[in-house]
């Protein structure tokens, strides 16, 4: 089908922006890289009046790297972050996961803004800001506020912004020397949304790990972090032996329910399975 | 303040000729091409981004047609398969598709060949591996894809064959 009818607008600033999105509030929707929205659209699951094009917006494009942390602007594409050799370097985790989402085409368009603030449960981009403790930037009417990703994610297609608020960016604490990272998801087709995802960032030394944040995505209503599966394993030396007993800790992180791709109990089984190899994974980085 | 509109003036490339025209802002780049400018290689299949049957070269790179709307693709460049064709710089593509039959009912052709050049611009020889990767954007409801993957590996070895000095 085709989109319903709608009016045009294309800001060439953030205040500009933020003035139509509090003009028009619920009845305009943010067009970053229309490739969630766009079907939506096409589909009639969605049909605002008024649609605030950010493309023109170059102030939201592109990565920053400081001292300490590395800025992505909510503009920046899929294809530019997989590419980039910062984000290889300070955020590890993050190019793994980049060709996991969708197909060259669509992150070619695809933004960074976009996925956080769409929310999928099952996406890859929001199951790594919690994974990394990014923080989110927003900007209104009457100013920034930040927000950490763990509150960002309020649900399935949920998050913290609300409708005259634009995510501006997102920043990442750059990783540190000795920290490893693994990242994994299945999938029926290659390019897929995720049936279950585990995004691992953790410490390593003499084989022990330490720090761990691991993120299970696909299986609850948004990215969760697997804190028993985490204290089971704290200062443990992992072999895989050790990781596949501790793996059945994520019952108590994560309630797998039934749907279309997969029944609860598949989803708790895959959901061990693939956290396992994961943080297998997780040692023989944190090893070489 | 910006006033939303429901029509806008447009100008851009299409396979190197410079145009302008008033589109509806809600008319997607696929059918801005199709309807428009009578430029029916692209195909529409799915309208969801699912099937690639849509991919054109934006700017240099392969987007989904039916993901955008034609307003946004103002003062860019766009290229579709007549422009490719007629350009030649696919030719030994289309070569390798028909000899393989890696074309069947030819609906997903246009889009495959669009991602296949683009994968081939990115480095020579690619793995059987990494252009089902690759590929794996568009649908094809008849080769079955060994004969697709047949045909772009052949047309990489000749181009790999004929740089050779
Ligand atoms: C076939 C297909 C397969 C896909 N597979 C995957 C996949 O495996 N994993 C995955 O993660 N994604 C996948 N995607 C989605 C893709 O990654 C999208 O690009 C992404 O989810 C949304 O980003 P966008 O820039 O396209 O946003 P849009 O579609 O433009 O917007 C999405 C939503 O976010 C809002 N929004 C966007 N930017 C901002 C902002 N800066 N501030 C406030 N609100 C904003 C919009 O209003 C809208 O509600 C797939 C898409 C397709 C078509
Ligand atoms: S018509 Fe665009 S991807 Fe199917
Ligand atoms: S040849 Fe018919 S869909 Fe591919």
């Amino acid at each position: 089908m085709k989109a319903p009818r709608f009016s045009y607008a294309r800001p060439d600033t953030i205040a500009e922006a933020i003035a139509l999105l509090t003009r028009f509030g619920e009845d305009a929707r943010v067009l970053a890289g229309g490739q969630s929205l766009v079907p939506m659209l096409n589909l009639r699951i969605a049909a605002p009046s008024i649609l605030v094009d950010i493309n023109q917006i170059s102030a939201l494009n592109g990565l920053t790297v400081e001292a300490e942390k590395v800025h992505v602007g909510a503009l920046t594409r899929h294809a530019h972050i997989e590419s980039s050799t910062d984000v290889s370097k300070y955020l590890p985790l993050l190019a793994l996961a980049m060709p996991h989402i969708a197909h060259p085409a669509i992150r070619t368009r695809g933004t960074f803004g976009g996925s956080c603030a769409l929310a999928d449960p099952a996406a890859e981009i929001p199951a790594c800001s919690v994974a990394l403790d990014a923080t989110f930037v927003l900007a209104g009417p009457n100013g920034e506020r930040r927000v950490p990703a763990q509150d960002f994610f309020q649900g399935a297609l949920t998050t913290a912004l609300k409708s005259d608020e634009l995510l501006t960016g997102v920043e990442f604490p750059k990783s540190k020397p000795g920290y490893a990272a693994a990242f994994g998801e299945l999938t029926r087709r290659k390019g897929d949304y995720a049936i279950v995802g585990v995004a691992a960032h953790g410490f390593i030394s003499q084989a022990r790990l330490s720090d761990l944040r691991i993120v299970i995505f696909g299986a609850s209503d948004r990215p969760v972090r697997a804190r028993h599966l985490e204290s089971e394993l704290e200062g443990k030396e992992a072999s895989s032996e050790c990781i596949r007993r501790a793996a059945t800790a994520l019952d108590a992180d994560v309630e797998p329910r039934d749907d279309l791709h997969a029944t609860g109990e598949t989803r708790r089984y895959l959901t061990r399975t693939l956290a396992s190899r994961v943080l297998s994974d997780l040692m023989k980085v944190g090893v070489s | 303040m910006i006033e939303p509109k429901e029509v806008f003036d447009i100008s851009l490339t299409v396979n190197g000729e410079r145009l302008t025209r008033r589109v509806q802002v809600r008319t997607n780049l696929a059918d801005f091409l199709r309807h428009d400018l009578e430029l029916t290689g692209t195909h529409v299949g799915c309208e969801h981004g699912v099937c690639g049957a849509c991919t054109v070269t934006l700017n240099g790179k392969i987007v989904r047609s039916c993901l955008m709307f034609a307003v946004q693709a103002d003062n860019c460049e766009v290229q579709t398969i007549e422009g490719l064709s007629r350009s030649g710089v696919i030719k030994d593509l289309q070569d390798a598709f028909v000899q393989h039959n890696g074309v069947q009912c030819g609906f997903c052709t246009p889009g495959m060949l669009a991602a296949a050049h683009a994968l081939l611009q990115q480095g020579p020889l690619p793995s059987r591996e990494r252009i089902r990767d690759f590929l794996s954007g568009n649908y094809c409801r008849c080769t079955g894809y060994q004969a697709i993957v047949d045909s772009v590996q052949a047309a990489a070895n000749q181009r790999a064959r004929s740089s050779m000095p």
